[in-house]
């Protein structure tokens, strides 16, 4: 059933996925992004805005290239061999692939949540220190202001204030992820990419990460990759579904789940596949 | 960008410390054939290599007598260390309760920290006593007078096999660890018993993983210096060819630098290189053996 | 069926025999040793010089050579043997370079110590005198490096590859240099395990004789700085017990040297344990 579907879109040419939904110019610009690992082309002539300030959602089943296209955006594909890379991706007016490219401040700009929270095996207030520390600041005043911020930003002060200097390793999942969050905020990105971060996490750990994700929409852009259409649904602006390295369809939520223009996004929106 | 320059000075450094190995095997084996290769020259490598006389005063400079105590000795320590090693290992990785192995696995590893020299000692009083007063009980009308002091191959042996039981241990109970557990299942599940199912299916399965832990004995009791010089007696004669070698003194090659290269001339001491340059070649040898079957192991 | 029955119990039973055996060997060799020593070890022994070539007085002189020997091959060898750790398994991917680190590191490891000590002897001793003072605790020290490397190296890479990859992605997700990363996350987390085989490499050098014979000169002078020579307790044994026949005197030190290698295996083995913990 899934050869015939991919051969009906082949011919198609890519769906516009500019999205017209704020007055301001798309921060992020993905343009005919092909990416390799090897032999196998995993992402296809990817096309995408991403507007500042908005959540967009990329969803489609496993193996679409959902979280490929989101590592591309850091970089974070630059440490898998044998990687490499067509098209561009701009940020601002720069294209970060180009050879001038700091990769360190690239991804200073471009914070990134993963999939298992992954603190690291030191104090909650140092592993919220660590990158601003990196990033060259020292004085105690200013470093506990930040990780003050940081954490409230991120809904985890109150929990934790009492208990900044110990292990973060002792944190349940739910407040590791929040504080892997909040450990990006402290090195003020303007851009968050979130590679399903709910998904090691129980309902009740994952509604508080979706309330903050609200949230943080205020101050940042959010590109989040989620396997759960329903999370898509309840937080973002835009959605871009993927399948087999391609986009199909992007368009502002509410649209793509009650009205999608693709046959193949509703099949895999309303469970026919996925 | 400071950063930056940071990350490739760093880099620059780490590489250096990396080759650091590369280079001290080099250097290792440069100097050692730089100083022992012109005595082979001199008096023909024939003559060095199975020339049955060390006497370096008259520079006569036989190292055959160093060979035969060095392969002697190997040989009776791996004859009882190996089946004695295999034999722990197979007893810890499936008869011995967590509790016991508890006890035996951290006994193993302070086994390999006691220093040789610790052994030599030991060897010289408490092995050595009861090897004597075979030499000179039972075994007395059988022996030459020579034969009865309890410096002698079997003793070095005794203690080479206890030196390198934890080698031996080790490897065969990595090896063994690696072998499928389907193996063992399907045995069983066929009714053979679990003995049978060790020595049919698990120890030949694991063989090549335990030959690599043979092998690697070897290369200790080859390299073993002060606990064989402690214990062996250090005649520079080749030992008697039957059973009555066993209680025969030697010297093996490892003994014969130790020994002389603190009072020997310039041409001495190159004779006691090319000792090194022999002991070198033997270790090559081993080594590349090993090498071959890991890699056989993984082409499979 | 009776007779599979039997084999089995009598093969386990030789098996069992054999585990028990080892355990028993270890006991009695330790006990001979300290039952033999131990009474010698008192603070006198300990801070004493020796006396008519060893036979009489302390030890003094070859507890102050280990520690200086032991200091000086760590402080040159940690650098160096964690350095290349790092490097392998950070910094390259596996090609021809790397395994020709890794091959030359398992050669060092086979290679007889009395052969590292003639090495020594010839470059470090003999070529290098002017340096390194000829017998002395330099020229030993250096020897003693390329010996002790490979296990540092070794149980370096592991302690590092210990260590999850999602720890580097989520530090280099924060815009931190790979170095930046290594040095302040990476190896604080895998240092137990690094420092576990630093110990390994201590027990390596204080039990090591035949390679300080060669290259350390032996004096029972204690040493002024690293240009002298000087004794280490294993190299003291092994002259008073062959030299001067001085057994009393042998026992005791081989006490005192048995009473460290436990110190420094127990240490190793509780650092171990606390290094599985860290991520189970």
């Amino acid at each position: 059933m899934a050869t015939t579907q991919i051969k009906s879109i082949s011919g198609a040419v890519p769906a516009g996925n500019t999205v017209e939904t704020g007055n301001s110019a798309p921060q992020i610009v993905a343009q005919d992004l092909d990416l390799f690992y090897g032999e196998f082309q995993a992402l296809h002539k990817i096309n995408l805005d991403i507007s500042e300030k908005q959540i967009t959602a990329l969803i489609g089943p496993s193996g679409c290239g959902k979280s490929t296209f989101l590592r591309t955006l850091n970089r974070m594909n630059d440490l898998v061999k044998g990687v490499s890379i067509k098209g561009e991706v701009r940020i601002g007016n720069e294209n970060i692939y180009d050879k001038s490219v700091n990769v360190v401040e690239l991804r200073k700009k471009v914070g990134m949540v993963f999939q298992k929270p992954n603190p690291f095996p030191m104090s909650i207030y140092d592993n919220i220190a660590y990158g601003p520390r990196a990033h060259g600041i020292k004085k105690k005043a200013q470093l506990n202001e930040i990780v003050e911020r940081s954490l409230t930003q991120a809904a985890l002060w109150n929990e934790v204030k009492d208990r900044l200097h110990s292990s973060a390793m002792g944190l349940s999942g739910g407040q590791q992820q929040r504080l892997c969050i909040a450990r990006v905020l402290a090195v003020e990105p303007e851009i968050v990419l979130m590679d399903e971060p709910t998904s090691a996490l129980d309902p009740l750990a994952t509604l508080k990460v979706e309330e903050l994700v609200n949230e943080l929409k205020q101050s940042y852009t959010i590109v989040i990759v989620t396997h759960n259409m329903q999370q898509a649904a309840r937080i973002s602006d835009i959605t871009s579904f993927f399948l087999n390295g391609k986009i199909i369809e992007t368009d502002v939520t509410s649209k793509v789940f009650t009205n999608p223009s693709n046959k193949q996004t509703e099949d895999y929106i309303t469970g026919k596949f996925g | 960008m400071s950063r930056i320059l940071e990350e490739k000075i760093v880099k620059t450094l780490l590489f250096i410390t990396a080759i650091t190995a590369v280079f001290s095997v080099l250097l290792i084996g440069v100097f050692i054939f730089i100083e022992g290769l012109p005595i082979f020259f001199k008096y023909g490598i024939v003559d060095v290599l199975f020339g049955t006389v060390w006497n370096p005063t008259n520079q006569v400079y036989g190292i055959w007598p160093m060979i035969v105590g060095t392969i002697y000795v190997t040989f009776v320590a791996i004859l009882i260390g190996a089946p004695m090693g295999v034999g722990v290992a197979v007893y810890l990785v499936e008869i011995a309760h967590q509790r016991i192995s508890r006890i035996i696995i951290p006994a193993v590893e302070l086994l390999a920290g006691i220093p040789s020299v610790v052994y030599g000692l030991f060897g010289m009083f408490a092995v050595r006593g009861v090897i004597s007063s075979l030499e000179r009980g039972p075994l007395a009308e059988y022996l030459p007078a020579n034969y009865q002091t309890g410096y002698s191959i079997l003793t070095a042996a005794i203690i080479l096999a206890v030196m390198i039981l934890p080698t031996i241990i080790n490897i065969s109970l990595d090896a063994l660890k690696a072998v499928p557990r389907e193996y063992k299942e399907g045995s069983l599940a066929l009714g053979v018993s679990h003995w049978q199912t060790i020595y049919k299916v698990l120890v030949p399965a694991a063989k090549s993983g335990i030959i690599t832990a043979v092998i690697l004995g070897v290369g200790r009791a080859l390299g073993e210096t002060m606990a064989v010089i402690m214990v062996i007696g250090n005649t520079p004669l080749v030992p008697a060819m039957d059973w009555t070698g066993l209680f025969a003194p030697a010297r093996s090659m490892t003994a014969n630098i130790a020994l002389e290269m603190g009072y020997a001339g310039p041409e001495h001491q190159q004779a006691l290189f090319a000792t090194g340059i022999v002991l070198f070649m033997f270790i090559i040898v081993l080594n590349s053996v090993t090498t071959l079957l890991v890699r056989r192991k993984a082409r499979k | 069926m009776n007779n599979v029955v039997r084999n089995q119990k009598i093969a386990f039973a030789c098996l069992s025999g054999l585990g028990l055996l080892t355990v028993l060997v270890l006991i009695f060799i330790i006990g001979y040793i300290l039952s033999q020593g131990v009474s010698m070890i008192n603070y006198e022994f300990l801070t004493s010089n020796p006396r008519k070539m060893g036979s009489e007085g302390g030890i003094f002189p070859a507890i102050v050579g280990t520690l200086y020997l032991v200091g000086t091959t760590m402080i040159i060898a940690t650098p160096i043997g964690v350095g290349a750790a790092i490097y392998l398994n950070e910094y390259t991917a596996r090609g021809k370079l790397t395994s020709m680190i890794r091959f030359a590191t398992e050669a060092l490891a086979g290679i007889p110590s009395i052969v590292f000590g003639l090495f020594g002897f010839a470059f470090f001793v003999i070529l290098l005198e002017p340096i390194t003072g000829g017998w002395s605790i330099l020229s030993a020290s250096l020897t003693g490096v390329t010996m002790v490397l490979p296990t540092i190296v070794r149980t370096s890479e592991e302690a590092l590859k210990a260590v999850p990859d999602t720890l580097r992605e989520g530090s280099l997700a924060l815009g931190t240099t790979k170095w930046q990363t290594i040095k302040s996350l990476i190896l604080p987390t895998a240092m137990p395990g690094i420092i576990t085989g630093l110990i390994l490499s201590i027990g390596r050098v204080v039990g090591e004789t035949a390679a300080f014979l060669l290259t350390l000169g032996g004096t029972l002078l204690i040493p002024n700085s690293l240009l002298d020579g000087s004794r280490t307790l294993s190299l003291h044994l092994y002259m008073v017990a062959m030299e001067t026949g001085a057994m009393d005197m042998a026992f005791g030190t081989a006490a005192v040297l048995i009473v460290l290698i436990l110190i420094i295996n127990l240490t190793a083995t509780w650092l171990f344990r606390r290094l599985i913990k860290r991520f189970s």
